[in-house]
């Protein structure tokens, strides 16, 4: 158990680190001039090459590299222009080139609101998705499952924006059942925050369950084809208790697996949703980043999606060896 | 109403294949018109090879096609049942509570995520109204009573900490939690090594006795039936042949298919076929075509590290066969891939035709147990079959496409065969495939791991017949591995019998059949279902 422990934690350091040098090298070879954008539109070169000089952008991009480690570790300074030092504390992910902006405080802000989406969604895919995929499984052959295997082709075939457009109009221009979807954090309003989320919530989670579903309903059936059911049924075990006991148990853990990384993902892939809803999180920020080469908060953001899918892998690992007993953590 | 426990009468069970589309839906008969009685208390062997329908007549018995879209004919009576026009609650009674099944692969049949005794619990709550609590101690009571040791510590522990003869007597406990009338097993040993067998069919026929269990054995093996039954049904293509007395059916069996069934079970007691080889002449063949010089492989790392094989030390002259025999987890496999060059040795050394050679060589060929994994399903048998060839260097595609022709015809197929696929043909004639494959290179030693242990007896005497007649002719040298003793002592010269990674005992067959001077190979021999009848020395 603690050789699992150790061993994930220093596999995760090194996944992470090769995922910022990688970002980082990715970077340095765009095209674009980060110091120039950081500047501004009006700056004469002179400035420019200040402003280069202190992003320290003339360094090599080992040393760019290194300086990076460091502050992520220790926190570091950084010349302000005019004697000004500017200092930054552990972890530091430096300062975004467009609003200097501190990047780990940017983070922090964007988090809750991604934490928020994801969380709601995955509870949901996972009620829906699951339940309809043993429903089906239940019926299989009957019309209950054409039509469930209906709607989750519909599921995977619409577009997450498609859906959730359709459920602005429906929802809140239509039947006026809500209004209008605006964020409000968890700490400042709990209800207010859950009757804003539902639409989001509702979206992703609707989408992602029709895969939920397929997956549950073919494990499952695949489960109750094996030897051990056909033990429980000579025993004269009720279907019933055979599906919800034995059956499902054998479903669990691909559906754990899937989930783990589809979490991780939404951590920073959930970009449409939180576009379309007005959410401050972590994908959109990932986004305006990239378009204006704000190197830092690219880097920041991808490194707390690297986090976030590395964490999800391992409680992934986790919960499968609670589930099934024979996968020995090692 | 008779006394009898179960009474088939007619049984015909049909399950549907798929026929053309759009046409009416098709059926393949599975069993053809059955009947037998089983009195209380009785026992009752069902014989066959596969695809005969045993497996078939047990299921219904307990009503388990019934959903399947399987057609049924006859009828079935178990207790006061009649199964085919109970209501479902009735037949959930039926199960486990009158007749209880036990089934062939331990390990599978049982639930992988719940612990063994929470399993007899579920079950036997089933049956009786009983708390929680009431059902785990009755399972610890049924597992205490199958002989698992240590049952309350044993009862908390999952299928996967079991080893299979434990999770045989487990699934047995289960069986007899219901205080069951019948008990229907399904091959019951046919996974297991054959001295945790004697003790299975031992605690089967202990359980009879002292609860007065009707028993039906279905079994592909015919020593095992011999010993545990009072009569025997011999089924062939859903129908039965042949039905009797045990000591009859084994003795004079009256149908030609029985006869057939019996002269192909390999036994120990009767004479040895002779040999072809001559072993004089292969004594004084000079440098042995393989020779291991303690051969030691390790496998596992720090405290799991485990040897698999410890240091054997063998040799096989042309023309010769050495049988190497041991039950599961012996290490003979692991000797095997070492002398074909598969598996790197840790130490020591192997030596062809005194030469020491490093990994595979064209002179050295394997053939494998399962035919059907062996051979990849998505090519031809001619792709396959020439993949030595071309491994070998032979680059000339007209003279392959001749050898390969040519060695199907060998193997007693056909040349035109060569363009069609694995799932074409059957076990035996699969494991045919494998031996063209094998000899395709002209071999001078082939190693066989377990050739015939997934073929039925009447095909496996086919295939061991061919493999003596192939090395009669070509002088190939053979090393023939496999648990079963008595195929064992009918094909080899010498035999090694291994144990724990070591050569307990080898030398001449007659020699270690007849006067075995090892205690484990005494053990073992001694477990072997001895089918009585007119080889006479063992009994029924």
């Amino acid at each position: 158990m603690t050789r699992f422990v150790l061993g994930r934690i220093g596999g995760a350091l090194f996944v992470l680190l090769a995922l910022s040098a990688t970002v980082y090298l990715l970077f340095y070879v765009a095209p674009g001039d980060p110091a120039r954008l950081a500047c501004g539109e009006r700056c004469n070169p002179a400035q420019v090459a200040q402003v280069r000089e202190q992003l320290g952008l003339n360094d090599p991009v080992v040393v760019q590299y290194l300086q990076f480690l460091q502050g992520l570790f220790t926190g570091r300074d950084y010349s302000g222009g005019a004697g000004l030092v500017l200092h930054c504390d552990a972890p530091c992910l430096g300062f975004s080139y467009q609003n200097d902006q501190q990047v780990t405080g940017l983070l922090l802000e964007r988090l809750p609101a991604t934490l928020s989406l994801a969380l709601g969604a995955l509870v949901i895919w996972l009620l829906v998705g699951v339940g309809t995929g043993l429903l089906s499984a239940l019926r299989r052959g009957g019309p209950t499952e054409r039509l469930l295997t209906v709607l989750t082709l519909a599921g995977t075939g619409t577009p997450v924006f498609i859906l959730g457009l359709l459920l602005l109009m429906a929802v809140c221009a239509y039947l006026q059942w809500l209004p209008f979807p605006t964020y409000v954090p968890l700490g400042e309003d709990p209800e207010q925050w859950a009757w804003n989320m539902l639409l989001p919530w509702i979206t992703l989670g609707v989408f992602e369950s029709a895969k939920y579903a397929r997956l549950t309903r073919s494990s499952t059936v695949e489960t109750l084809a094996e030897d051990h059911i056909r033990t429980f049924r000579a025993y004269g075990v009720s279907e019933r208790a055979i599906v919800t006991r034995h059956a499902v148990r054998g479903a669990v853990a691909p559906v754990i697996a899937l989930s783990a990384v589809d979490f991780g993902t939404m951590i920073g892939g959930a970009v449409l949703t939180e576009s379309l809803f007005g959410i401050p999180g972590l994908g959109k920020t990932l986004i305006d980043g990239v378009r204006v080469v704000d190197l830092p908060v690219v880097v920041g953001v991808v490194l707390a999606i690297g986090t976030a899918v590395v964490l999800a892998g391992a409680v992934a690992d986790l919960l499968y060896a609670l589930a099934d007993r024979r996968v020995a953590l090692t | 109403m008779s006394r009898m426990l179960v009474e088939v009468r007619d049984l015909a069970v049909d399950f549907p294949v798929d026929g053309p589309a759009g046409g009416p839906r098709e059926y393949v008969r599975a069993v053809d018109g059955v009947s037998f009685t089983l009195e209380p208390g009785g026992a009752l062997g069902i014989v066959g090879e596969s695809g005969s329908g045993k497996s078939t007549v047990a299921a219904a018995l307990l009503g388990l096609h019934r959903g399947t879209g399987a057609r049924l004919g006859g009828s079935v009576r178990v207790g006061a049942t009649d199964v085919g026009a109970a209501p479902a609650a009735e037949l959930r009674a039926l199960r486990g509570g009158t007749a209880a099944m036990v089934f062939q692969d331990p390990l599978s049949s049982l639930d992988p995520y719940y612990a063994v005794g929470d399993q007899i619990a579920e079950v036997y709550r089933v049956h009786a109204d009983v708390s929680r609590r009431a059902a785990r101690a009755r399972a610890v009571e049924v597992l205490d009573r199958v002989g698992i040791p240590d049952a309350v510590r044993r009862a908390r522990a999952r299928p996967h900490e079991f080893s299979g003869g434990m999770r045989q007597r487990a699934l047995i406990a289960m069986a007899l939690a219901c205080e069951p009338r019948l008990l229907i097993a399904d091959e019951p040993t046919t996974a297991l090594d054959v001295t945790v067998q004697a003790q299975i069919l031992e605690l089967l026929h202990g359980l009879r006795e002292e609860r007065g269990l009707a028993l039906l054995l279905v079994t592909h093996d015919v020593g095992v039936a011999a010993h545990s039954v009072d009569e025997l049904l011999v089924m062939r293509d859903g129908a039965a042949v042949e039905r009797g007395p045990v000591g009859q059916v084994l003795t004079a069996p009256s149908d030609p298919y029985t006869r057939d069934l019996l002269a192909a079970v390999p036994r120990l007691d009767t004479p040895r076929p002779p040999r072809g080889t001559a072993p004089a002449a292969a004594a004084d063949a000079g440098v042995p075509v393989v020779e291991a010089v303690s051969l030691r492989r390790e496998f596992g790392r720090g405290k799991r590290r485990v040897a698999a094989v410890g240091g054997v030390s063998l040799s096989v002259r042309a023309g010769e066969t050495l049988g190497i025999v041991g039950e599961s987890g012996s290490g003979k496999s692991t000797l095997g891939r070492m002398l074909v060059g598969l598996l790197e040795p840790g130490s020591g050394l192997v030596r062809h035709d005194g030469r020491e050679t490093g990994g595979v060589v064209p002179g050295v060929q394997m053939v494998f147990q399962d035919p059907a994994s062996s051979l990849n399903p998505r090519r031809s048998i001619g792709e396959s079959i020439a993949d030595p060839l071309r491994a070998a260097g032979e680059r000339d595609e007209a003279a392959i496409r001749a050898r390969v022709g040519e060695l199907l015809v060998r193997v007693g197929l056909e040349a035109g065969h060569r363009d069609r696929y694995p799932h074409e043909f059957s076990g035996g004639q699969r494991q045919r495939v494998g031996i063209a494959r094998a000899l395709a290179p002209r071999p001078r030693l082939i190693v066989c791991d377990e050739p015939v242990s997934a073929l039925d007896v009447t095909t496996q005497a086919q295939v061991t017949a061919l493999l003596a007649e192939l090395q009669r002719e070509l002088g190939i040298a053979l090393v023939f591995i496999a648990h079963d003793l008595a195929v064992v002592r009918q094909v080899s010269d010498r035999v090694a019998v291994m144990r724990g990674g070591l050569v307990v005992e080898e030398g001449p067959v007659d020699e270690v059949y007849d006067r075995p001077r090892h205690a484990y190979t005494r053990q073992l021999l001694a477990a072997v279902p001895a089918l009585g009848g007119e080889g006479g020395i063992g009994g029924a």
